[in-house]
């Protein structure tokens, strides 16, 4: 298996306070990955970086073995938006577009927005007859579903998530743990931040940090 | 589809179902487009209903009789036919001969009559205007003689000691508090077979036009007809000194509020794209550009701007109509130019507005935005 993600002596800091510290990490093609820790223990930070929303203050990140850690800006969201898919605990849709449309907004900033393929993701998520749909008019699992078809969409290489359980209940959470195994079953790249043990030993593997450094690894069964 | 498709539809999306922000927003816009095109159609429309209230203070341009070249009836036809019909309010010749009433020596006025209430308006006649075989006589006369309306008296020409007297009826004593009241006026025609000829002393417009523009008419009049032409300089002096004082005022008033209108719209801008920063936080971490957003806002508010200009072209002009129909008892007129200055002004105002709070929000950190912060 290729090394898809590789963040080399990691560091993070904001004035005297280091949210990450020297971490090295491999994520291999297909693998499906937890990062699981206590608030403050620097997930977001490392979400953020891996997301290319950030850059390290130190060290380096290699995406598909190339370096992000010297990209601008401009070059951080071009990779963005080629390459990772972004899952939200908020869900984060666009309040005035439907679900059909969530979805394109994806495509329209990637290559081309395609109806009918946006409606087949939304068909893999189980959301088709809801297309026509506002977020308003969805409930929370839903807009989490329309979350992930939109994060899909554009065939990403890693589909980063950010605590997806977070804002559901035990059905939903079910539902969208469920999708994650297809994701995965398919050979794609899911890194998962959360706080949820339950979430994080359906991965492979579990990455525990605290205060800013990596302090576990444990294989799941 | 294409991109330009769904970027259209994403701008409609957020237009029409964010009623309530897109009420408030056009609101603004369109308030300022009323009050701006209502404005400019007054600034533009007053000094025409003002011009046709000037005309009620009498003739603005007078051609008089030289001795060598006598001006006619039909000289003053001639001259009438220089000036653009919309514009001629009236023009009436006039004729003055010496004539004894009763052996009293007064003067006559021959004038074309019908004419004469278009150019002197503020006229007031008590009895009738009159006709053939009719005289008017000016209060004064009609004091000297102590006539009424409705007496007859015998009128002959003085220069024509031996001509018979002919008897004429009084149709009307005349009022107007100046000269006027020493003349008898009777219509023209009936003078000139009096008189056996054609001669007239002095043709009197009543245009509606600005001093330069009868300046221009009052050559080319001269020019034609060979005759004294001038303007009556009281008159057109007056209306210009207040038509160029009312215009100042109109255009301070207007200059005024298209800043208010721009800090009102500018406020409003400012306060829809910073609700919507979560929203582009959403987008660039989706991967739009700074650009993008740029032309996503730009593309909202040029929609914005239109909407808020037609709006309020419309209702600028049913403004400026009320006004004018209440103050000057006239409908102004619809000017299709200013409609679309209008549009585009409030589509310039409305972008320009948008400028600085969407640059400032589109360089927002996603990471920020999109945990809260």
């Amino acid at each position: 298996m290729a090394v898809v993600l590789k963040l080399e002596h990691i560091s993070k800091i904001y004035g005297d306070l280091k949210a990450l510290d020297d971490i090295n990490l491999e994520v291999q093609e297909g693998e499906w990955l937890s990062i699981m820790g206590p608030s403050g223990s620097g997930k977001s930070t490392m979400m953020n970086i891996i997301g290319c929303m950030d850059t390290p203050s130190m060290g380096k990140v290699l995406l598909e073995g190339q370096d992000l850690s010297a990209l601008t800006g401009a070059e951080l969201t071009s990779i963005r938006r080629d390459k990772i898919g972004l899952i939200f605990q908020q869900f984060h849709l666009v309040n005035y577009l439907t679900a059909l449309e969530n979805v394109m907004l994806a495509q329209y900033y990637h290559s081309l927005p395609d109806e009918q393929e946006a409606l087949e993701a939304l068909k893999q998520v189980g959301l088709e007859k809801r297309a026509s749909h506002l977020p308003s008019q969805l409930s929370g699992g839903e807009q989490q579903r329309v979350c992930i078809a939109r994060a899909l969409i554009n065939y990403p290489r890693v589909i980063l998530a950010d605590e997806p359980t977070g804002n559901l209940d035990e059905n939903n959470e079910k539902l969208v743990i469920e999708l994650f195994k297809r994701m995965h079953e398919e050979g794609r790249t899911v890194i998962v931040v959360t706080h949820d043990p339950e979430v994080a030993e359906h991965s492979q593997r579990t990455v525990i940090i605290d205060h800013g450094r990596l302090s576990k690894t444990v294989h799941n069964t | 589809m294409n991109k330009q498709l769904f970027f259209l539809r994403m701008l409609l999306s957020s237009l029409l179902r964010r009623r309530s922000r897109l009420l408030v927003a056009l609101l603004a816009v369109g308030l300022g487009a009323t009050l701006l095109s209502g404005l400019v159609t007054l600034y533009k429309d007053v000094p025409r209903q003002l011009g046709r209230e000037f005309r009620s203070y009498g003739a603005n341009l007078v051609i008089t009789s030289d001795s060598t070249h006598p001006l006619t009836v039909a000289l003053a036809e001639q001259a009438a036919a220089l000036v653009p019909q919309d514009k001629l309010i009236g023009h009436s010749s006039c004729r003055y001969e010496n004539i004894r009433i009763n052996e009293l020596p007064f003067m006559a006025s021959g004038c074309e009559l019908e004419q004469l209430r278009k150019t002197a308006p503020y006229w007031q006649v008590d009895g009738q205007w009159p006709q053939a075989g009719e005289v008017l006589l000016g209060q004064q006369v009609a004091a000297s003689l102590g006539a009424f309306a409705g007496d007859v008296l015998e009128l002959a020409l003085t220069a024509r000691g031996a001509q018979e007297p002919r008897t004429f009826k009084v149709a009307g004593l005349l009022k107007t508090g100046s000269a006027e009241e020493k003349f008898v006026y009777l219509p023209l025609s009936e003078l000139l077979s009096l008189t056996s000829d054609e001669r007239v002393d002095i043709t009197e417009f009543s245009i509606q036009a600005g001093e330069q523009e009868l300046g221009t008419l009052a050559q080319t009049m001269r020019e034609s007809t060979g005759q004294h032409v001038r303007l009556v300089r009281r008159v057109t002096h007056s209306e210009v000194t207040v038509l160029s004082k009312l215009k100042a005022l109109v255009y301070i008033v207007t200059v005024v509020v298209l800043v208010l209108t721009m800090v009102c719209v500018a406020t409003t801008m400012v306060a829809v794209v910073a609700e919507r920063r979560r929203e582009i936080g959403l987008r660039k971490a989706l991967g739009a550009s700074d650009r993008g957003i740029f032309a996503e806002f730009m593309g909202e508010s040029v929609l914005l701007g239109l909407g808020g200009g037609v709006l309020g072209a419309v209702l600028g002009y049913l403004f400026a109509d009320a006004v004018s129909e209440q103050v000057f008892g006239r409908p102004v007129q619809v000017n299709v130019w200013l409609s679309l200055v209008t549009v585009l002004l409030s589509i310039v105002v409305t972008a320009l507005s948008c400028v600085v709070p969407v640059k400032s929000a589109s360089r927002v950190d996603p990471a920020q935005v999109l945990r809260g912060e």
